[in-house]
Formats: C-alpha cells, structure tokens, sequence
C-alpha cells in the first residue's frame, strides 16, 4: 500500500485544523447535549433522553425560573454553539480544500479499498500507521464532514422554515427536517464513539491533534506483510 | 400528559441534582447566562437582518389545516379569560394618533383576509390550521399608530404579554385572528381576537390581546423573560 521507505512515521496537524478541530469538538458536545434537552421537550420517538446527559440547567431551577424543564437554555446554548460549529466547521473545510490536506490525505478512496480495510478492521488486522489514513478512517471522515453539512442545513430549515423555504422541502417539510436532523445526530454520536475509541486504542493521534506533531517510536513495520 | 411529563421530570431532576452536587451544572451561573444572553441579542439582529417584510410564509391547502387544533398553555383550558362580547374593550397606548377604545363589533367590521399556515411551537411540534381576521397593518393604519416606531407591544387578559419588531408587524400575514377554521375564535383560543405572526413562533402569537401599544423602547415579552430568545423569528 506504501512504498517502503525507513523513515518514522510521523502525523502532523498544522494550527488551523488543531484549532477548528476542537472548536468543533466543544461545540459539537454542546450541540448533542442541548439537542437532546430541546428534542425532550416534544419527543419524535417514544423516548427521552435522560436529564443527566442533556445540557439545560437544573430542572427544578428551570422549572422554577422558566417554567420549563430547560428548553429555554437548552435553545439559547444550541443557538449560541451553532455559531462557534458553523465558523469552525467553514474553517476547517476551507483549510482542508485549499491547503490540499483533504486531497491529499482523504483521497483516492472507493468502496474496493473501503472494504478491504473494513473487513481487516474487523479481524484486528488493519494497522493503524500514523500519518496514514486507511480507507476506513477516509470514508469516515468524508462522511462525518458531510453529516456536519446536513445537520447544518437542516437545522437552518429549522430554525427558519419561513425565511428558508423551500429549503425544508430538501427534507420532505418541516417535521422532515426534524426527523433528518435527529437522524444526523445519531450518526454523528456513532462516529463519535469509534472515533474516541480508535483515539483511545492510539494514543499519540490524540498528542498530534494536541500538540501538532506525534510519531512512532520506532519504523518496524515495514518488515511486515501490508494487510 | 401534562401529569406523564412531570412526573418523569422529577426523576430526571434527582439525577441533574448529581451534576449539581459534582459542580458540573454550569448552565446556571450567572457567567454562562450572560454569555448565553449575549449570544440571544447577537441572534436578534441576525434575525432582524434576515426578515424580509415581504417573503411570505408557506400556505397550504384548506383541507390540510387541521380543525381541532392544539391547546397550548400554561394553564388549563377552564382557567382560560372569559371575555365578554359586551364589556371587551380593546385599549390602545403609546405611539398612537387615536387611542379611542375598540368593540368586538368594531373590530370584527374590519376588512379581513383569511390564510392557511404553519404554527410552530418553540419546542418543535407544528400544526397547519386556518386563521381569519384583519391585518394588523391596517388597523394600525386606522388607529393613526407611528408605524415608523421600532415596536408593537401587546397585554392580555390572561397576563401574558408580548411584543414585535414593527417590521413583523406591519407583514401582510400578520392579522388581528377573529376566527378559527371559520369560526369565531373560542374561548380557549383567544377570544375575541388572537395576534397570529406565522413568521414567528407560536410563543409570539398572544391570545386574550386587551391592550396594544406602540414604542421605540423595546417591550418584554412573557417567555422572553423565562429565558426565550426575544426575535424568534422562523
């Protein structure tokens, strides 16, 4: 898969994405959790989130104050994060076009090579080699980049189906939009599971999107057989 | 429901009451509020901006709207004002040439237009009904209000009380609604008259209006105050 060359692997993030990385990271977090206390409030399934997980205050104090169970913070936190999610997420975006990160390091991918490294993933086979992104971890992230899109929009029909319409045709109406934008989010907390466990199992990606720059302490790999 | 809804709050409070203890419940200290306050003004100019006084919200077809629609409170439908046709007086204040108190005939003579649109709650359910009455545009033109003033302020009889930008106001489908699904608006809904704003939320649309008046000092509003963004504009 890479030609074998002695040097270490090394990953490196340059400032802007370490930056638009975890602005988009918080803000996300406080999209889900004030998104579930809002969704609380008129539930599309028959189901609530419990009150732990979900961003609002207090419930007695906002019961109190605001006559709800936390609605109106949970809407003033998602109104304000919206903001901090859609400049981080243009960021991060433009960085990765115009500076050819994405080009470079997401691309060439198609579902031959998806498969390849997804059936190695699930067998324990599939290195993960720093700097290096596998098939698997490309389709993901195009795909979480795409889903941050979505939620973007439909959230815009949303919180403007007048002043965007017909945008919320796009989702079959208004309740539509509703129903993509908690489809999205679930997605959304899906990737975010196996990407926090991948992190977990790797440590030093978590030192690289922190610090800028992480590698292998020794190349001894290449003596291996490429899954 | 209402009951259902509580009752599982409860539970839920006693575990939020955990994060309280652990210091993790920093969505109510004064710090995160003011924040959360500025962000809400950031948002109301963002809002203000992108009204267009003359896009039109969505209308659909007579049959899709929905005949009995939701009652929506925070009380129950017997606690609803019960106005009396005799003695309701619509008073009017503020920035108005004619402040000559209004009659249910008065203002049911008022030319009227009918529309078919959208309600959407703030906490995202939406019901299409058919709302009858006149544009409030008109009869703020009737009563001589200053329509270059920034605000329309509204108080009702059941104590609640809101306000709008006066571009929204003067909107073509913002109407005084005298009638439900072509009939007069019951009791529960908002007699005499409700303000139906479909270009705002359904928390914007006040019931039992006894007084509007007209400002350049902006008015609070009855959610706003329970921590609601003011605008909401849809």
């Amino acid at each position: 898969m890479t030609p074998q060359q002695p040097t270490p692997h090394v990953q490196t993030h340059a400032l802007m994405v370490r930056i638009a990385h975890w602005i988009m990271a918080l803000s996300i977090l406080i999209m889900i959790g004030s998104g579930w206390r809002i969704y609380n409030a008129s539930p599309i399934f028959g189901f609530r989130f419990p009150v732990w997980a979900t961003l609002g205050g207090d419930v007695e104090t906002a019961l109190a104050v605001h006559n709800d169970p936390g609605v109106a913070t949970g809407i003033a936190w998602h109104f304000a994060a919206m903001w901090l999610l859609f400049l981080s997420y243009l960021v991060f975006v433009g960085w990765g076009m115009v500076s050819g990160h994405f080009w470079r390091d997401f691309l060439p991918v198609g579902p031959r090579s998806f498969l390849r490294d997804f059936i190695a993933a699930a067998r324990f086979r599939l290195e993960h080699r720093l700097g290096e992104y596998n098939a698997v971890q490309r389709v993901f992230y195009w795909g979480v980049l795409g889903l941050v899109a979505l939620m973007l929009l439909s959230g815009a029909a949303i919180w403007k189906p007048v002043q965007t319409y017909p945008l919320e045709l796009l989702f079959f109406g208004f309740q539509g939009a509703r129903l993509v934008h908690f489809i999205g989010m679930t997605l959304i907390v899906a990737f975010l599971v196996v990407h926090v466990t991948l992190v977990i199992l790797v440590p030093r990606t978590f030192v690289a999107m922190v610090i800028g720059r992480a590698e292998e302490p020794m190349p001894q790999h290449q003596a291996e057989p490429v899954p | 429901m209402k009951v259902e809804r509580r009752h599982l709050l409860r539970g839920g409070a006693s575990l939020s009451s955990l994060t309280l203890l652990t210091g993790c419940d920093f969505s109510d200290s004064n710090v995160v509020q003011r924040v959360l306050a500025d962000f809400s003004r950031w948002n109301d100019r963002v809002q203000a901006a992108l009204f267009s006084g003359r896009r039109l919200a969505p209308t659909f077809p007579a049959d899709m709207a929905v005949k009995d629609f939701r009652y929506n409170a925070w009380y129950g439908p017997d606690r609803a004002p019960d106005l009396n046709r005799d003695d309701y007086r619509l008073m009017l204040s503020g920035l108005v040439a004619n402040k000559r108190p209004w009659t249910v005939e008065q203002l049911y003579a008022l030319p009227q237009v009918s529309q078919v649109t959208r309600h959407v709650c703030v906490e995202g359910w939406s019901m299409i009904g058919k709302w009858t009455g006149a544009p409030l545009k008109t009869f703020l033109e009737r009563v001589g209000a200053d329509t270059t003033a920034k605000y329309v302020g509204f108080e009702c009889a059941d104590g609640y009380y809101e306000s709008m930008d006066m571009p929204t106001a003067l909107h073509p489908q913002t109407i005084m609604a005298f009638y439900l699904s072509d009939e007069i608006l019951p009791r529960k809904y908002g007699y005499p008259f409700k303000i139906r704003v479909p270009t705002k939320l359904g928390f914007k649309n006040p019931k039992f209006v006894t007084t509007i008046y007209v400002t350049n000092i902006r008015p609070r509003g009855f959610w706003t105050d329970r921590g609601y963004n003011w605008f909401s504009g849809i």
